[in-house]
């Protein structure tokens, strides 16, 4: 309480001076944005709007583009022209490849999210010295590499990998189940990546839990059951909406995991993309991709920014 | 009949196996992958003994030096601009009165962090060609640098502007008070304090840039493989448990960077 000791007169010279110093630094700060703001217009923001224009450009034959107007790239994302009679004929190809990668996004929110909100919930109830070292596990592969990670599941799920040499052991088996290269694979190694992204932000906002509302359900009467269905699930909304956004989004947009434990047989949006701009040499085709999957996206934020906002009037 | 307050009200049955299952399920098959880099036969699979071999060969391998040559070249130079572009934007957005477009310049900050990574790596790779083909332009490996800065800006900017938000203005405006100039009151006060804020975001950025795959694979040219290209490439031949040696690597950057900007965040919370 230094200030209540000062004399009027000082105080308000003070008050001046300082709204006078927090106004001109104020006028200049903003400035101090600049830099980050040119790297990230020019070299984030500027490419995107690039790849909106090549999308309705011609494609090159050795990849690249050709200044030419054309919507050959979005028609050819559901249809394929007829070499013989120019006819368009639907191909479902690349819309069953966006549908199963928004199945593969959703299966693994929802297995993220029943095993991420027991997780988060038992470290928010942990003594806080045994907190940290719980936020620190999950963090640390929350920061790992992810090709590293993802290679780790491939060594225990080849034909000659863990389970399998486990398997034969045993005699369970007597040949090897092959589990790489499938669908099941990629399954596995999404949810393996992105575990650790729903439970971090499960926990920031089961961590602000207050649990006198606990205390009170059960004097009221609840169940354990209740307790968790009717009081800490609805308060932990905005964590588990944050938590499944951040495991949908690049889910949805996953490049490496289908890569090395797909091999290239089973495809997600993320390799057909990459696939555009390599071996298939159309980039305006992979570019309309690109912004089909950035619309997709899209969505997502959109429900989540109108689920926050919401949260926000109601108090 | 019992008292209903001996029971634990924090307390959810089954909660604890599935943090338990959570734990082994994302440890196991790393610890697996770091174990059999000590293999000594030359089968990642098939175990014989232990030895540091790999890590020797790891370490005598020329493409291996280049690698780690060009991720060092490339993250440290992308942490140390995007550490002091997202000081500055820190600052710039937090300690000035609210300004039209702040809200959209936020935006444009965050902007790397909302797009998938795969639509960012076409659309660095596209506007790169456009001029290298319009204007001749190419920066060789400041191409990479400069597609790193770009996402290294958010997360170097999270925690700066996090201890920015904590920090107590009264010893700003004491500073104020005793006429020290904007300046000085920065240089004096608020850098000092900030410290830690720059440091957490500097390893953050660190470690996104060290382990990117995805926006390097598609944006580098000839010559440009960094240490997580390196390994892709590696396991497209018959694999070694060098490569092993190689991941565990990597890995242990991961943990040390993290561990380090976990335990600033924590003092701060102290």
């Amino acid at each position: 309480m230094t200030t209540a000791a000062l004399s009027p007169t000082t105080l308000s010279k003070a008050a001046l001076f300082e709204a006078k110093a927090v106004k001109t630094s104020a006028r200049r700060n903003r400035l101090l944005s600049l830099p980050a703001l040119i790297i990230i217009g020019v070299f984030g923001v500027l490419p995107l709007i690039i790849i909106c224009v090549y999308s309705f450009l011609a494609a090159a034959p050795y990849g690249g583009v050709q200044w030419k107007f054309s919507t050959d790239a979005y028609l050819n994302f559901l249809f394929q022209r007829d070499i013989f009679d120019d006819t368009l004929q639907f191909t479902p190809d690349f819309l069953i490849i966006y549908l199963r990668s928004f199945l593969f996004a959703v299966v693994t929110t929802v297995i993220c999210l029943l095993l991420g909100f027991p997780t988060a919930y038992f470290m928010a109830t942990r003594p806080p010295a045994q907190r940290n070292w719980w936020v620190l596990l999950i963090t640390i592969p929350f920061w790992s590499n992810l090709l590293v990670r993802t290679l780790a599941i491939m060594f225990i799920i080849r034909d000659e990998g863990l389970i399998n040499n486990a398997l034969l052991a045993l005699g369970v088996i007597d040949k090897p189940i092959t589990m790489l290269y499938t669908n099941f694979a990629i399954q596995l190694g999404l949810l393996y990546a992105f575990l650790p992204f729903m439970v971090l932000p499960l926990y920031s906002s089961l961590e602000k839990l207050d649990f006198r509302l606990i205390e009170a359900a059960y004097d009221l009467y609840a169940t354990r059951r209740q307790v968790l269905w009717r009081v800490i699930i609805p308060l932990s909304k905005p964590g588990i909406v944050a938590g499944c956004l951040l495991v949908f989004i690049p889910a949805l947009g996953a490049y490496v995991t289908p890569l090395i434990l797909g091999g290239g047989i089973h495809l997600m949006i993320g390799d057909l993309i990459a696939q555009q701009f390599g071996s298939g040499r159309n980039w305006p085709l992979g570019c309309a991709q690109a912004l089909i999957l950035m619309a997709a996206v899209l969505v997502a934020l959109y429900f989540y920014v109108r689920n926050t906002a919401g949260k926000v009037q109601h108090g | 009949m019992a008292d209903p307050r001996a029971i634990d009200i924090k307390e959810q049955p089954g909660f604890r196996s599935i943090a338990i299952i959570c734990l082994l399920v994302l440890y196991v098959p790393v610890l697996i992958l770091m174990i059999f880099s000590l293999n000594s036969g030359s089968l990642i699979t098939h175990w014989e003994g232990v030895t540091l071999s790999w890590y020797g060969s790891a370490f005598l391998n020329e493409e291996f030096h280049a690698a780690a040559r060009n991720t060092l070249i490339i993250s440290v130079s992308a942490t140390i601009v995007s550490t002091i572009c997202a000081t500055l934007a820190a600052i710039g957005m937090t300690r000035v009165k609210p300004w039209r477009g702040l809200a959209a310049a936020f935006m444009v900050i965050n902007l790397p962090l909302m797009v998938p990574e795969i639509i960012t790596a076409v659309a660095t790779l596209s506007f790169f060609a456009l001029i290298a083909g319009a204007f001749g332009l190419n920066f060789g490996i400041g191409n990479l640098i400069l597609a790193h800065t770009v996402f290294c800006i958010p997360f170097a900017y999270m925690p700066i502007r996090a201890r920015l938000e904590d920090m107590d203005l009264t010893l700003e405006y004491a500073a104020a008070d005793l006429y020290a100039t904007p300046w000085n009151a920065f240089k004096r006060i608020t850098l000092p304090l900030l410290v830690p804020g720059i440091m957490s975001g500097a390893a953050l950025a660190f470690i996104v840039s060290f382990d990117d795959f995805t926006i390097t694979q598609l944006v580098a040219g000839p010559g440009q493989t960094t240490l997580p290209l390196y390994i892709w490439n590696q396991i497209r031949r018959p694999m070694t448990p060098e490569i092993n040696a190689i991941s565990t690597i990597l890995l242990m950057v991961s943990i040390l960077f993290v561990s380090v900007s976990f335990l600033i965040a924590r003092r701060r919370a102290k």
